[in-house]
């Protein structure tokens, strides 16, 4: 729940809602990018960035090596399996 | 992507930090009388820390001391069973994190009250809950909003989308709590002899770093703010350690590449919309803290499960041989607690430390067998 995990924005659902599809380690799932839109980057230019995403919300820009570092991480603190079961159990899916 | 992770696990990177550890530590006198504590508040860096071994790796001058920092381990057993009674109830569809499935509560745990028929659903994000209230519109969905300020604003951004859509059969059972007053707490408690800490990284994120000022400005004491992989967690250290080498006592970043000086603007107007402070939060392991947690505004006292139906807040007292305070201000270490490894096991957590992966006591039961025997040496020698 604390840690967060990478993934990468592939499709904004819903500009006006801030609604993305984003794939984290190939599940896709629909998460919420208010927190890292603004003004320098409007829901529209986020497809392709790398976020780290808390519960279904994207919370920090990140690049791609902090991605793979921060999977590499959880992998081995045994934190990814728990975390995309639940993604998928939990019907996020857009 | 291979080629980016080997950077943050070369041994060699790690050597040559804790030998500019071992070179700080030789110029701060009192570590001759005793280690210096330093406290990683979050339970994240305790999983971490235990996972690669740190603490093997420290110089003797260094003690870790593993905080409270897991919400799951510090939830009361009275609010499991607050939850257990509003899940019972024959209209709700309860939602929860899985993590908190099996904590304790005095009678039962979510998962013990699910194959009882409640209707007890996980969910992996609030807006799957939300999505479940849409679906559902004869039932009433309650989540069961539950952690640090990492994930106050999405609870807080998904009550703000029920406000929007207008859906009034979805409501949080708010359980938040804040990181600041309880380093606070702790700094007050008589017995804490902590020298530093490593703040936490995803908190901090949110919150940016005034929140921590506090620490080195009122009480003296270095906090930085730190990331999660090992590298991190060591070259933290040695900046808390530097800071009392050169008898400075700041907040500092290390975890620069995550979290902006001002935190996360739009989560921190959302929280500051939909929650206030609560006068206190009561604590599994520490009691209670004021100012510790949040609830909902007047405003939206309609989404908040605690004005809508009647919890009965329960109350229950930790048991008598439970010294987790202790624990977590470094006091004792976890197996020195008398009933450690005996009534006290992940399998039957009596106390908060005990029950999830990232409480101190969980953590040496699982990974620290070997070292606790070092760790009984070393403080012995
Ligand atoms: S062994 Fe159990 S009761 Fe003792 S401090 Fe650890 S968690 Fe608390």
């Amino acid at each position: 729940m604390c840690l967060g995990i990478p993934g990468q924005i592939i499709e904004i659902i819903d500009e006006q809602q801030m609604l993305a599809k984003v794939d984290v380690s190939g599940v896709r799932r629909q998460v919420n990018i208010a927190c890292i839109v603004d003004a320098q980057h409007p829901v529209t230019d986020c497809v392709g960035d790398w976020v780290l995403v808390h519960v279904g919300f994207a919370m920090s820009r990140i690049d791609e090596a902090e991605a793979a570092k921060t999977l590499a991480l959880l992998e081995e603190l045994g934190e990814v399996e728990e975390e995309l079961r639940t993604m998928r159990a939990s019907g996020g899916a857009p | 992507m291979m080629k980016f992770v080997d950077e943050f696990r070369d041994p060699d990177k790690a050597r040559a930090l804790i030998r500019q550890i071992e070179v700080l530590l030789e110029r701060i006198e009192t570590v001759r009388e005793r280690p210096l504590q330093i406290m990683e508040f979050c339970g994240g860096h305790t999983h971490t820390i235990f996972r690669y071994g740190l603490e093997q790796m420290l110089p003797e001058g260094i003690e870790l001391v593993h905080g409270p920092g897991c919400p799951v381990c510090v939830l009361p057993m009275g609010r499991v069973d607050d939850c257990v009674a509003l899940a019972r109830r024959p209209e709700v569809i309860f939602t929860t994190f899985g993590d908190a499935m099996r904590v304790p509560g005095s009678k039962k745990s979510l998962l013990q009250a699910k194959a009882d028929g409640a209707d007890i659903r996980m969910v992996y994000s609030p807006l799957d809950a939300l999505a479940l209230a849409r679906k559902h519109p004869e039932r009433e969905v309650i989540f069961f909003a539950l952690g640090f300020e990492t994930t106050m604003p999405s609870t807080a951004l998904t009550v703000l989308q029920a406000e929007r859509e207008g859906i009034d059969n979805f409501s949080l059972f708010c359980n938040h709590i804040t990181t600041v007053p309880t380093i606070k707490a702790i700094l007050d408690s008589p017995d804490m002899q902590l020298d530093g800490f490593l703040a936490p990284g995803h908190v901090s994120m949110v919150v940016g770093e005034r929140p921590f000022h506090f620490v080195a400005r009122d009480y003296g004491k270095p906090i930085v703010i730190t990331g999660f992989e090992p590298l991190d967690i060591l070259q933290s250290l040695w900046m808390v350690v530097r800071q009392i080498a050169e008898g400075r006592c700041e907040v500092e970043n290390q975890y620069a590449r995550i979290v902006p000086e001002g935190g996360n603007r739009t989560g921190l107007d959302a929280v500051a919309r939909v929650f206030e402070l609560r006068e206190f939060f009561e604590w599994r392991g520490l009691g209670s803290i004021d100012h510790s947690g949040v609830r909902m505004r007047e405003a939206y006292a309609r989404f908040d499960a605690e004005r809508k139906f009647a919890v009965p807040n329960i109350k229950i007292a930790d048991p008598k041989s439970c010294q987790c305070g202790e624990v977590l201000k470094g006091v004792i270490r976890p197996w020195e607690c008398k009933v450690y490894g005996s009534q006290c096991t992940p399998e039957t957590p009596m106390g908060a430390l005990m029950v999830s992966s990232e409480g101190a006591c969980a953590a040496y039961y699982h990974y620290g067998r070997i070292s606790v025997e070092e760790l009984k040496r070393r403080r012995a020698s």
